[in-house]
């Protein structure tokens, strides 16, 4: 199979900073891309700029008023109190100059890498910069400012009338995608994501399943917190299948936060880099068995930035141009350059030591209750199939 | 939060002498399940619910003389006395009627006028407010003494961090009286340094946080 992927990217995308302290770090995309050229699969003629979203296309999703806020905010003019309408100026997305613009370049790359693939010059592409799931139509929220996802696949929708699939792996409820279309049944949402009951946003419970002509048309598996590899490919794999059999989607998106893995700081999840490998190659063959190809996929959350979050990314892009994750050993090049920086010390291997993980009380019931969460979500998919 | 702030004021009455047929007609246009019977004054002498009315109806297997059964006043199938709350009785109070009763609607009475009506959905809606589960946030747990001063003390902990809470439950730890379990639910997707500060101030955190996996 040889595909024609396209790698989004442009130092641009570092502006995308709150401040030093903040967990979000853009930081990780360029880590992810030089391990990508360290390891001779990410070519110069790979990559393609991101551009500015315009106003317009930011509306396709998002309140005119916030867009004025977010402006505001970014050149200091917005007073506090008329920021906590919007989400802007808290802990989570603070104000910081220049947020607009370097909020629309990440839009901007994503709408670039739908145009890449619907318009067939690539088969798939890839936006590191974006998947910025928690953006809501007139608030900012969980870090972050417009949602580069809602945004693309409205775009998607009224550009190209395509029906959409969109996968969320990310360990945190997409919960801003879900809700922008909870009531089109011409694009269906699957999160998968640590249960809610600890974790934000909290959101994600298996009984919200969209509205109206949208209803079912969303699925959410929350899966337990300390959850392991082999219980949260099981229901990946069959969630993702099902719903592509009974959905059949011209076009899939997938948001890829690297934020499951043991290492992680913000979440309960206890993944390995093998969920890191499976998550593209599945994605790739449904693309190509349902999609012609078209797949286009995002970054997302993940703040272990060092240790999981090149990795992982680095892999869904290996798919994307090999068809297979890399094994054997990180590129040296790689390890020289960034280990003198880095705070902890970098994995050797694309591959995890199982002992990543520490060993989890309760792992047959965590196992058990996410197979019981993926049935009942299913629930719909099975019956609507036969 | 007092039953004024949740009941319905839209509600659905019929008097005595409506006959059975009417109160089906009303339940399914309105999608209730429970009619107040009130008399001229507005004074509710009665009520019936979604099941008075259809034990009194006919078997769908039934026909022709039967069927006249519809056609009985609902004032020979209503409950009575009718149990009912005030406008400035508290939801917990609510709560406990609809468990002590086991019946789930009550008619909200002033100055022996019928007002509003509050049901158990209504006071389950209020409970996921009061959990505030319904709002983005993170939830943290922690076993605390129970003694004076633990709740602001923990509470300054969010503080010190601008971390706004969404809101706070207190429950009783297992069977032991000396402990709470206290739990915070708070607007940020980023909890790691309160739950640092915390731990670091000696407070017990419980699931999942107690856990330290492998991040360090």
């Amino acid at each position: 199979m040889t595909c024609t992927p396209s790698f989004i990217f442009s130092d641009a995308y570092l502006t995308y900073h709150f401040n030093a302290d903040h967990p979000f770090n853009q930081k990780r995309v360029v880590l992810a891309k030089e391990l990508l050229e360290a390891a001779n699969t990410l070519e110069e003629n790979d990559i393609i700029e991101p551009r500015l979203a315009t106003d317009e296309e930011l509306e396709l999703f998002h309140d005119k008023a916030f867009i004025q806020a977010v402006k505001k905010a970014g050149s200091g003019q917005l007073a506090e109190d008329e920021g906590m309408e919007y989400g802007l100026g808290t802990e989570d997305t603070p104000m910081f100059a220049n947020m607009h613009e370097a909020s629309s370049y990440l839009v901007g790359g994503s709408l670039n890498a739908v145009d890449a693939v619907l318009e067939g010059n690539s088969t798939h592409a890839l936006n590191l910069g974006g998947g910025l799931h928690h953006g809501f139509k007139r608030k900012a929220s969980g870090f972050c400012i417009y949602n580069d996802a809602a945004v693309a696949i409205k775009y998607i929708r009224q550009k190209y009338n395509a029906k959409v699939l969109y996968v969320d792996t990310d360990a945190h409820h997409g919960d801003g995608v879900q809700w922008a279309f909870y009531e089109d049944p011409n694009v269906c949402t699957l999160s998968i994501h640590e249960t809610g009951r600890y974790l934000f946003p909290g959101t994600g419970h298996v009984n919200e399943r969209g509205i109206k002509s949208g209803h079912g048309y969303s699925f959410n598996i929350p899966i337990d917190a300390f959850t392991e590899d082999a219980s949260f490919l099981q229901v990946y794999e069959s969630a993702f299948r099902e719903i592509c059999a009974y959905f059949k989607p011209d076009v899939i998106v997938t948001q890829n936060g690297a934020d499951a893995h043991a290492y992680d700081p913000l979440t309960h999840l206890c993944a390995t880099m093998s969920i890191y490998e499976k998550i593209p190659v599945l994605a790739h063959e449904m693309a190509h068995q349902y999609c012609g190809g078209k797949w286009i996929a995002l970054g997302g959350g993940g703040y272990d930035i060092w240790r999981v979050v090149p990795r992982a990314w680095a892999q869904i892009w290996n798919v994307m141009k090999t068809g297979q994750p890399k094994q054997g050993n990180i590129p040296d090049a790689w390890l020289r350059k960034w280990q003198p920086k880095a705070p902890v010390t970098l994995p050797q291997t694309w591959h995890d030591d199982p002992h990543v993980v520490p060993t989890i009380p309760r792992k047959a019931e965590i196992t058990e209750k996410n197979a019981k969460f993926l049935l009942t979500a299913l629930k719909y998919a099975q019956t609507k199939q036969s | 939060m007092l039953v004024e702030k949740i009941m319905k004021t839209d509600v659905q009455t019929l008097p005595p002498t409506a006959t059975i047929a009417e109160a089906l007609k009303l339940l399914q246009k309105h999608r209730i399940r429970h009619i107040p019977i009130t008399d001229a004054k507005k004074q509710v002498i009665g009520i019936v619910s979604d099941r008075d009315v259809r034990d009194a109806s006919p078997s769908i297997f039934s026909e022709g003389s039967e069927q006249e059964a519809l056609q009985n006043e609902i004032q020979t199938i209503m409950s009575q006395p009718v149990v009912s709350t005030h406008p400035l009785d508290f939801v917990e109070e609510i709560a406990s009627i609809f468990y002590d009763e086991e019946f789930a609607c009550l008619p909200v009475v002033s100055n022996n006028r019928l007002i509003g009506i509050i049901t158990e959905k209504d006071m389950l809606q209020t409970l996921i407010q009061l959990t505030g589960t319904n709002l983005q946030s993170s939830h943290i747990e922690i076993k605390a003494p129970h003694k004076p001063g633990i709740l602001p003390e923990v509470a300054s902990i969010f503080g010190k961090r601008k971390t706004n809470i969404t809101s706070v439950l207190v429950y009783p730890y297992d069977d032991d009286p000396h402990y709470k379990i206290l739990v915070f639910r708070i607007q940020t997707m980023n909890p790691l340094p309160v739950i640092e500060d915390l731990r670091e101030a000696g407070y017990e955190l419980l699931w999942p946080n107690d856990q330290m996996g492998s991040t360090s």
